[in-house]
């Protein structure tokens, strides 16, 4: 077997520490190694000579000696095709990361190359050609999360033709947009651009929507997983619904509503709000005196049933079951959203015990024209007309001591949105904000903080507030602290809007470890790589956008919506893909049948088969393995190695350095 | 039950009859209290300004002291004194380079082997409140009590381990063993201006206006404390209070063991009842709790 050693300088990155000449000599007295340096073998004329001499002096192996080869493995497997190799036939002896760039001691640092060089060698002359595997790719997306950003990206993938299917698990899509009232900082109304995206996306052909429904479990890989999806039971059927709304109109339960943040009233039989999509109503079991009745005396007709009495379409359906869908896709999309951060951890702000200390989303329904005020800011203790509003910011936000560190990014402009807002409503308003930082970066945004202070004269104190508590006339006292001033401030207040942050939906764990995302130590879900891959995960296959992987306004969530979809379309372009090849597999002959493989393995790729002689043994399906090895450290005999990886290579390089 | 008992500078001067009260209450429910012998200064205030190494010392000698009595626990009356000793017992237990200075200021080995509680710990918890019930004789039912914690029962969370710092509930609970109800008000771990009654009574005064204000506008009839400063400025700054501001505040402010010696049916004289400015014996009277 013949191996060549190509040794990088890479400019003086190696070649200031390494004596790189002696590397190449040390190497070549090694028999059948034939070895050279150069000062960029990455660049064109370095690959050129690479693929020249695998002709010339018929190397059947390639060692590289130099950077990581997280950078340029690829480039180099491919220069092994066009010298007629196979890729898998190189190696990487990486001196410039483990080497050049953490020693200073020359010849110390020259005998590591020489050491990282032998050790390839050694590893190269067991290698094999490996060939990656071909799979097909099911051409369907699948898009969990129905919010502007879940919305976006199946408009987009639709658009260039691939069916896509939304799963949300509320009623209707639209998520937390189609709650607010205004955006910042143009001040667009929220619904008004929201609900045509909503309608776009509802009436393409290719798009199929799942509301009030979850995925239950994902399996598979790129180009092939399998979902299984619950669409709970409505209890109104969906194809003979026409939207009238009597049957919500006629129900006499009122209960708090979910979309009204509870300052509203909804029936137990609702649509969330008047543009939902679908515009089908669902039953709320617990709530419901027919489901109430029922549970308490099963045999009973059911009590009230007034909604099925009134529905003229006769579309009410009370012993409507879960349904499962099980499809295949080609590639997910995760949308999952945010959840408000839960204040009732801040005693000082009363943790919840005052009523008219509200959040920033129920504030948004009370500034909201279809809200349960009607877009009048009047305070949930008494309806009195708010009149002096005192906004405190970072509620949830870069407070370690509450468990959340990070800045919740969008806070700052919802915040003075609200208070122009407010100004806007009542122009005699008196509004306060009590802010730590200003952090308006984003474009028009430093300018609409402007205005909100010197044309709304909306009055901002750097500091925190305190202590919030009822006095005896019903008002809210807010003390704080003015650091710009140094002055403490007390502020009697009509009500109190608390910014809070943006925390992680309470389903990403269970989500993340089904489909395989990792997520971080605020559990927002974790991209591929924080700057060149923000909508790819670690899984190929599964893309990441919105405030899911951490909080986002609503024109970042859309760009990235937009750069998930064109990473679906661009798998979705390919008629086959290609596996890596450097996968498990089990020598049966050896294998006693006693799975801790299996037990060990992340992806489920172990399986059972019979073997002749009837005892069961492992064998690895290898579509499903990722090549992790923890198989192969499982076995007890040593019954499973790693394509390109193997036990035998692996001793040879240790040999190697004796 | 038995525990060392440290009662600290207050309660054996300016708030006697909180000493006076807490012996009796413990002796009725046959809580056994043992005055740590020899005990020192817990360091309040002066020894924690000054150095650093002294103000933690100081409490860890009496803690040693404490041994002596047989007991492992020690109980405290005084918010300050439960402040300093519970803070040295944790640098001691959680910082392995102060125990090392600790000791050899003391010149001793302590390894924090004393656990210190509050006397409403103690009552709440070890005790029980079914139990505190079942001996409360005199019930004082209709008297409407606001419980003031100040701030170093409750604070720092991390080191007290005492209850919630902005909304505590424990001496409410203790308090309404005696059948009293108890006030839900914003004032409970608000600051009474503590020694600066002294340099910057001005301070004081206000911050004590708006207490009792608090407690006054929530319906309560009198303050229930657990701290001799708190006490102190309630108490005695009270008149001056009315003067500066022209407010006509009589509230009296009784210790937590006061209240709870009265609903034992304990003579009010051996419950010191007798030593406030805001004397409370007429109020009291009304309500027909004493004679």
């Amino acid at each position: 077997m013949k191996i060549g050693v190509f040794v990088c300088h890479c400019g003086t990155n190696i070649s200031a520490v390494i004596d790189v000449q002696k590397v190449v000599n040390d190497l070549a007295k090694m028999p059948g190694v034939f070895a050279m340096d150069y000062k960029f073998m990455c660049s064109d004329p370095g690959q050129n000579m690479i693929i020249s001499e695998i002709k010339q002096k018929k190397l059947d192996a390639v060692i590289v000696a130099a950077c990581s080869p997280c950078l340029h493995e690829l480039t180099f497997r491919n220069t092994l095709i066009r010298g007629g190799l196979n890729p898998y036939m190189l190696e990487i002896a990486n001196i410039r990361e483990q080497d050049s760039w953490v020693h200073t001691d020359r010849d110390k640092a020259t005998e590591k190359a020489v050491r990282l060089a032998k050790m390839a060698v050694a590893k190269a002359k067991r290698n094999q050609p490996l060939f990656p595997q071909e799979v097909s790719v099911e051409k369907s997306c699948l898009v969990i999360g129905g919010g502007i950003a879940g919305i976006q990206a199946a408009i987009d993938i639709s658009s260039a033709g691939y069916q896509t299917v939304i799963v949300e698990k509320e009623p209707s899509i639209g998520g937390k947009m189609a709650m607010f009232d205004k955006t910042f900082p143009t001040l667009d109304c929220s619904a008004c651009i929201l609900t045509p995206k909503m309608v776009q996306a509802s009436q393409s052909k290719k798009v199929k929507i799942y509301t009030y429904s979850e995925v239950e479990e994902i399996g598979g890989y790129v180009g092939n997983f399998n979902a299984r999806i619950r669409v709970k039971a409505r209890s109104v059927n969906m194809e003979k619904c026409t939207g009238c709304g009597i049957c919500w109109q006629k129900c006499p339960v009122k209960v708090n509503s979910e979309f009204e943040q509870n300052l509203g009233p909804r029936k137990a039989v609702y649509v969330p709000f008047a543009q939902a999509v679908p515009n089908v109503p669902v039953i709320d079991c617990v709530n419901c005196t027919y489901y109430r009745s029922k549970r308490q005396n099963p045999e009973s007709k059911g009590l009230c049933r007034i909604c099925e009495k009134f529905c003229p379409a006769g579309a009410i359906e009370f012993d409507q079951k879960d349904k499962i869908i099980e499809e295949k896709f080609g590639a997910v999309i995760v949308a999952t959203g945010f959840s408000a951060f839960d204040h009732k951890v801040y005693g000082e702000y009363g943790a919840g015990r005052y009523k008219d200390v509200v959040t920033a989303l129920q504030f948004e329904r009370l500034l909201n024209s279809s809200g349960p005020t009607q877009g009048k800011i009047l305070r949930p203790s008494d309806s009195k007309e708010a009149r002096t509003i005192v906004f405190v910011q970072c509620v949830g936000s870069r407070d370690e001591s509450k468990g959340v560190p990070y800045c919740s990014r969008v806070c700052c402009m919802y915040t003075a949105k609200q208070a122009l807002l407010l100004k806007e409503h009542i122009p005699d308003a008196n509004a306060y904000v009590f802010y730590i930082d200003i952090r308006a970066a984003g474009k028009n945004y430093e300018e609409f903080i402007e205005r909100v202070q010197d044309e709304y004269g909306v009055l901002y104190l750097r500091g925190r507030v305190s202590k919030i508590y009822r006095t005896g006339d019903g008002a809210l006292l807010v003390r704080g602290a003015d650091t710009l001033s140094g002055t403490q401030v007390e502020i009697s207040a009509d009500m109190v809007v608390l910014a809070t942050g943006l925390v992680s939906n309470p389903e990403t764990v269970k989500l993340g470890q089904m489909i395989g995302i990792p997520y971080d130590k605020n559990r927002f879900f974790t991209e591929s790589h924080p700057k060149l891959a923000p909508a790819e995960t670690q899984t190929a296959g599964v893309f990441i956008c919105g405030a899911c992987q951490f909080p986002k306004d609503i024109p970042d969530s859309v760009a990235q919506a937009g750069a998930a979809a064109s990473k679906v379309l661009g798998l979705f372009s390919q008629e086959h893909l290609m596996l890596e090849p450097v996968l498990a597999c089990v020598n049966q002959k050896i294998c006693n049948g006693c799975f801790h493989c299996r037990a060990v393995c992340p992806y489920n790729a172990i399986d059972e088969e019979i073997l002749k002689d009837k005892s069961v043994v492992a064998r690895v399906i290898e579509s499903k393995c990722h090549g992790c090895g923890n198989c192969i450290s499982a076995c007890p005999v040593s019954a499973v190695d790693l394509k390109g990886y193997t036990n035998e290579q692996i001793l040879e390089q240790l040999q190697s350095l004796r | 039950m038995k525990y060392a008992y440290y009662p600290g500078c207050s309660l054996h001067s300016t708030s006697r009859e909180y000493d006076m009260s807490a012996k009796e209450v413990s002796t009725r429910l046959g809580i056994e209290l043992i005055e740590a012998p020899d005990w020192v200064c817990c360091g309040a205030t002066p020894a924690h300004v000054t150095m650093h190494v002294l103000s933690q010392a100081l409490p860890v000698k009496s803690l040693i002291n404490a041994k002596q009595t047989g007991a492992d626990t020690m109980a405290v009356c005084c918010a300050a004194c439960f402040s300093r000793l519970k803070i040295a017992n944790y640098h001691v237990l959680n910082d392995p380079g102060k125990k090392a200075k600790i000791n050899r200021a003391v010149g001793a080995e302590y390894n924090g082997e004393v656990a210190v509680k509050h006397l409403l710990e103690i009552l709440a918890k070890d005790f029980g409140l079914e139990n505190l019930k079942g001996k409360m004789t005199a019930k004082l039912d209709g008297l409407k009590v606001a419980c003031y914690y100040g701030c170093l029962l409750v604070r720092p969370r991390k080191i007290m381990q005492f209850d919630d710092e902005e909304n505590p509930t424990i001496m409410d609970a203790v308090v309404e063993t005696t059948g009293a109800k108890t006030v839900d008000w914003p004032g409970k771990v608000e600051c009474c201006g503590a020694s600066f009654s002294i340099t910057k009574t001005g301070v004081v005064l206000r911050l004590c206006r708006d207490i009792l204000q608090l407690a006054s506008d929530a319906g309560a009839e009198c303050i229930a404390v657990a701290c001799p400063l708190c006490q102190s400025n309630l108490d005695l700054r009270q008149p001056e209070v009315n003067k500066k501001y022209d407010k006509k505040f009589d509230m009296p402010v009784l210790y937590f063991t006061q209240i709870l010696g009265l609903a034992m049916g304990i003579d009010w004289k051996k419950l010191g009842l007798d030593k406030h400015i805001v004397s409370p014996l007429k109020f009291l009277k009304g309500k027909n709790i004493i004679k």
